[in-house]
């Protein structure tokens, strides 16, 4: 039984491979489905799309893998350019550290797209937090120990649903930065600056409660740190 | 136990992370080599090229932006290196196919059927297509590959990978023809 139109066969053929795969959306896997099942024709085809899957798999895993060599090769020529620039590794690493930051809270799209409105803010804030290089280009660790060791701080997990948009704002709002994280010790949990000079310590629990309190929507874990 | 994902592996390299760059380059030097190899038929060509891939990657780590899965990123990469290196082989074009698609030159395509089961002829026939065309069918096929990936491989239009894939497969059929197997398509 043959119920498809010349047309709409057309169509559902060239989508039987990726049926075959299972790489469809749902609507189309949904749309080959019913077809498959009101056309014998296309039936017939798709057993012929699965053939060839199979032999296309078979013929790819006998083609091996490459020697050991190669491996070799590749972490002799990543030395090589480590030992010739480990400067512009360096500065790759804060810039990294901040995406990898804002791509925690949201869905991967919206937080490459929210990361570039976010950077310029958030690049400032490292730079406030002085993790930028020295000027004589070695590199930044222990500087960012010193920038990080005066003010107030707060330890920070923020609610997965957060945007990036959302974060950088609370930040603006509040003159906070963040200047470590995610933490080691504990998955998801960021060192927050409330302020460069020590407040005292009713004041920052003032600003902690209320972070906690009227920002539920984007903290979703706030306590006081030390220095 | 959840296994790190790519992204991540992704950010950890763009931090100098060497280990990082061990498990991404375990996870898929097999898979991207053998795209690679499909597409140059050399393998040592292939061995130095996605060498040249997986440099690539830890140079170019800190700018992938995540429009699309690390994979498909490699996968692009390792295209765009093996068309380079094709375009300096002056007797390999994309779109020719290989001579040796049924190789039993001597043959007539029944005997060349009797000779070879059904599976080995139609393997025969998948290596002999055009690079252009094995290209599309190993990434739809043997890599899992969506329509929207195909496309960002590529770098073709969706309507066109799907149009691809169909002459593909027409064309293998042709090729089956001539070894002597008519599958009553297309």
């Amino acid at each position: 039984m043959n119920v498809v139109s010349k047309e709409e066969r057309l169509e559902i053929e060239e989508l039987l491979p990726w049926h075959a795969t299972g790489t469809l959306s749902r609507r189309d896997a949904e749309r080959v489905s019913q077809a498959l099942a009101g056309d014998s024709e296309l039936a017939r085809s798709y057993e012929l799309v699965r053939e060839e899957l199979a032999e296309t798999i078979h013929l790819n895993e006998t083609l091996g893998a490459p020697s050991a060599r190669v491996m070799e090769k590749l972490f002799a020529a990543i030395d090589a350019e480590e030992a010739r620039a480990p400067r512009r590794r360096h500065a790759l690493d804060l810039t990294r550290r901040i995406s990898d930051f804002l791509s925690q809270f949201t869905p991967r799209t919206l937080a490459w797209s929210a990361a570039v409105g976010a950077f310029a803010i958030l690049a400032q804030a490292a730079i406030i937090a002085g993790v930028m290089l020295r000027e004589d280009g070695s590199p930044a660790g222990p500087k960012l120990a010193n920038a990080t060791s005066h003010g107030s701080f707060a330890v920070v997990r923020f609610v997965p649903q957060a945007t990036a948009d959302e974060i950088t704002k609370f930040l603006g709002a509040y003159k906070a930065t963040l200047v470590e994280g995610p933490l080691k010790s504990s998955a998801g949990l960021y060192r927050l600056r409330l302020a460069e000079s020590q407040l005292p310590p009713t004041e920052a629990d003032r600003i902690i409660r209320q972070m906690q309190e009227k920002e539920s929507r984007i903290v979703g874990f706030i306590a006081p740190a030390s220095e | 136990m959840q296994s790190t994902s790519d992204e991540v592996l992704i950010g950890r390299i763009a931090n100098g992370d060497r280990l990082a760059m061990q498990v991404l380059y375990a996870r898929h030097h097999v898979r991207v080599f053998r795209f690679v190899v499909r597409l140059v038929r050399d393998e040592s060509t292939a061995e130095d090229l996605i060498s040249e891939v997986f440099l690539e990657v830890w140079r170019q780590a800190g700018r992938f932006e995540g429009r699309s899965a690390v994979s498909t990123w490699m996968l692009a990469i390792a295209r765009f290196k093996a068309l380079s290196a094709l375009r300096r082989r002056p007797d390999e074009e994309f779109n020719d196919e290989s001579a040796a698609a049924v190789e039993d030159d001597a043959d007539d395509p029944e005997t060349a059927l009797e000779k070879k089961d059904k599976s080995t002829l139609i393997r025969e026939c998948l290596a002999g297509l055009s690079a252009q065309h094995r290209e599309i069918v190993d990434l739809v096929y043997y890599h899992d590959k969506s329509v929207e990936e195909v496309a960002a491989i590529v770098g073709i239009p969706e309507s066109t990978v799907k149009t691809r894939m169909f002459y593909a497969r027409k064309r293998l059929a042709e090729l089956l023809k001539a070894a002597g197997i008519e599958r009553g398509w297309p």
